[in-house]
């Protein structure tokens, strides 16, 4: 047993361990003042900040229905949540770009206003808002059903509206679990590649420059990128280790 | 005060049926019923925090029916306190004041008021987590009575209270329902409390009311079997009438010594109302049969004789004493014997 773990932890540790000693100090500060390298990280951090932004934005009202409400079709509408999960990552792309290109009236719509989403930073956010949305409603559904709908029973009774009630006692209560699922969000989006190089390989997210110094130089220059997109990665992943913690009681 | 027309409400699963029930202002209102009656649903419906299906509920003589929460001024403390965890005891017990304006007088009189009442003074800075369940309640209660809601609702208030504390606040209740014109209504286990705090009440059964009225009568003249059996009339049969007496079992005959109504009905008797005796003592108003000893069942502080005589079996306390002094045991001979006026025709 003791051994099966060593080997697992092993599996996971050697690799990144490697990953991040193998290019040299100079290297890494040299790739900071590679504008290329610089751009698609500041990209990465942007459109999975968005993606993150809009997730909690049109993602909390449903979490909380499906948190508090029982109605017909709710395990359909659950398991609809979690297809961007199970669906391969190229195809979650494809599937994407067959709605807004121009052969679908959705793709029609958006051109009259003017909206590119194919090769664009739009088309980024589109794309990772879509594998991002299920585990910000994940954490946000959880975190509202651990509050007792009888705690907003009582504010109502007290006088509170519905959103008054939502405010004052639900958020304060849900915030960490909702900036949770903000961070699991953001995380899942900062490591997407395969939807978002179907849907826009230009601009270029710090994924896809990794797999295009990797093919056109091979594996050391694709490593000093990689290192800064993990150190990006680990400071969302510490973040959440922290919030999840759990709290210590005073007594 | 309140008064329900026909409600019922509109759950996933149970539902309140054909409720009807009317209170009167500045009553102290009692509801009971067994675990899963729907005494708390009907609490939540009058709230407004359950959907209704159809039906009235009349909150001094206003229809409330489609009224949000908010809307009807009704308060409502539950079993398990649901203080607001993220907030001191003073930000809870002023909670409601952020919806109700009233001057800074009248506030401070108010806050005054309930928190010498409940003794709540050396807690106010504190948050709700380390606090007991006897002083949670007494700040559940100060919440909820911050806004002088024309109703309060009270789920259970004492149960999940240590007895000394239970007693301290249902006289703290009796105090508040006295002092303040608002009308109570609590749903409650413990016979002894809704005698005590109660002037009326009601029996609830699997989402229906099967009697309402004085407490007396819930306890003393139960209209319907369950309310019977519910209240400690363990003894329950059917019987045909003729003048004043009863034939149970087709056998037994007991003289009611008053006309019953009709020619068959039920008949109860309390098992405290039925002494057992190995001897055969005579007496004149006294009903006696002989029977056979079917079963002890320990009840803790006391023992159910389960006694056969017929056809019927007849449930009798004993004490602990009494048990070995009558040196019961199962297939012994007993008399057993009770008087006209413990039988209640239901």
């Amino acid at each position: 047993m003791v051994w099966c773990g060593l080997v697992v932890m092993a599996f996971i540790v050697i690799p990144l361990v490697e990953l991040m000693t193998a290019p040299s100090l100079s290297g890494l500060k040299e790739t900071l003042n590679d504008n290329e390298v610089m751009r698609s990280i500041w990209l990465s951090i942007y459109t999975a900040g968005w993606a993150a932004l809009a997730s909690f934005i049109l993602g909390t009202p449903l979490a909380y229905l499906l948190a508090r409400k029982d109605f017909r079709g709710k395990r359909l509408v659950e398991g609809i949540i979690d297809l961007p999960i199970v669906i391969p990552h190229p195809v979650v792309g494809i599937a994407i770009l067959g709605v807004v290109g121009k052969n679908h009236w959705i793709g029609r719509e958006l051109a009259e206003l003017g909206i590119r989403v194919m090769g664009s930073v739009t088309g980024i956010i589109v794309v990772l808002i879509f594998v991002g949305l299920p585990f910000y409603l994940h954490a946000a559904k959880e975190g509202f059903e651990n509050i007792s709908p009888r705690l907003e029973g009582v504010s109502r009774s007290l006088g509170a509206s519905m959103p008054g009630t939502f405010f004052r006692i639900t958020f304060p209560l849900a915030w960490r679990s909702m900036l949770v699922g903000i961070i699991m969000c953001a995380a899942r989006a900062i490591s997407e590649f395969g939807a978002v190089v179907v849907v826009a390989y230009h601009p270029m997210i710090a994924p896809v420059l990794i797999y295009e110094r990797f093919e056109g130089y091979g594996l050391k220059y694709s490593q000093p990128v990689a290192v800064w997109l993990v150190l990006v990665c680990l400071i969302l992943f510490f973040v959440l280790r922290f919030l999840t913690l759990p709290k210590k009681k005073k007594t | 005060m309140i008064r329900i027309e026909n409600l019922e409400t509109r759950l996933s699963g149970f539902n309140l049926h054909s409720i009807n029930l009317s209170i009167e202002a500045g009553e102290f209102f009692i509801l009971m019923g067994p675990t899963g009656a729907g005494k708390t649903v009907l609490l939540e419906a009058i709230a407004g925090l359950v959907p209704v299906r159809s039906g009235r509920i009349l909150i001094g003589g206003k229809d409330v029916t489609r009224l949000p929460p908010e809307k009807r001024g009704i308060g409502i403390v539950y079993q398990d306190y649901v203080l607001f965890p993220h907030m001191t005891v003073m930000e809870n017990i002023r909670y409601g004041l952020h919806f109700h304006r009233l001057g800074a007088e009248e506030t401070e009189k108010r806050l005054k008021g309930l928190i010498g009442e409940l003794e709540l003074m050396h807690l106010v800075d504190r948050i709700p987590l380390n606090l007991s369940g006897g002083e949670l309640q007494r700040v559940a209660l100060a919440r909820a009575l911050m806004v002088k809601p024309a109703v309060l609702l009270l789920d259970e208030p004492l149960s999940a209270l240590d007895p000394n504390f239970r007693e301290d606040i249902r006289h703290g209740l009796e105090r508040i329902h006295r002092s303040t014109n608002t009308t109570f209504l609590m749903v409650t286990h413990d016979f002894a409390e809704a005698l005590s705090l109660g002037s009326r009440g009601a029996v609830m059964n699997n989402g229906r009311i099967e009697q309402a009225g004085r407490m007396e009568d819930i306890f003393q003249r139960p209209g319907t079997p369950f309310v019977a059996d519910f209240v400690g009339m363990k003894n329950i049969f059917e019987a045909q009438f003729s003048g004043s007496r009863a034939v149970i079992g087709g056998m037994l005959e007991i003289d009611m010594g008053r006309q019953a109504q009709g020619d068959h009905g039920l008949i109860a008797i309390r098992p405290d109302d039925i002494t057992i005796a190995r001897e055969k003592i005579l007496s004149n108003n006294k009903h006696l049969f002989k029977g056979t000893v079917a079963a002890i069942i320990d009840q803790g502080f006391y023992y159910e004789a389960h006694v056969q005589v017929g056809k019927i079996t007849f449930k009798a306390l004993v004490s602990k004493r009494s048990l070995f002094e009558l040196r019961l045991f199962d297939g012994a001979e007993v008399f057993l014997s009770f008087e006209a006026n413990s039988i209640h025709a239901l």
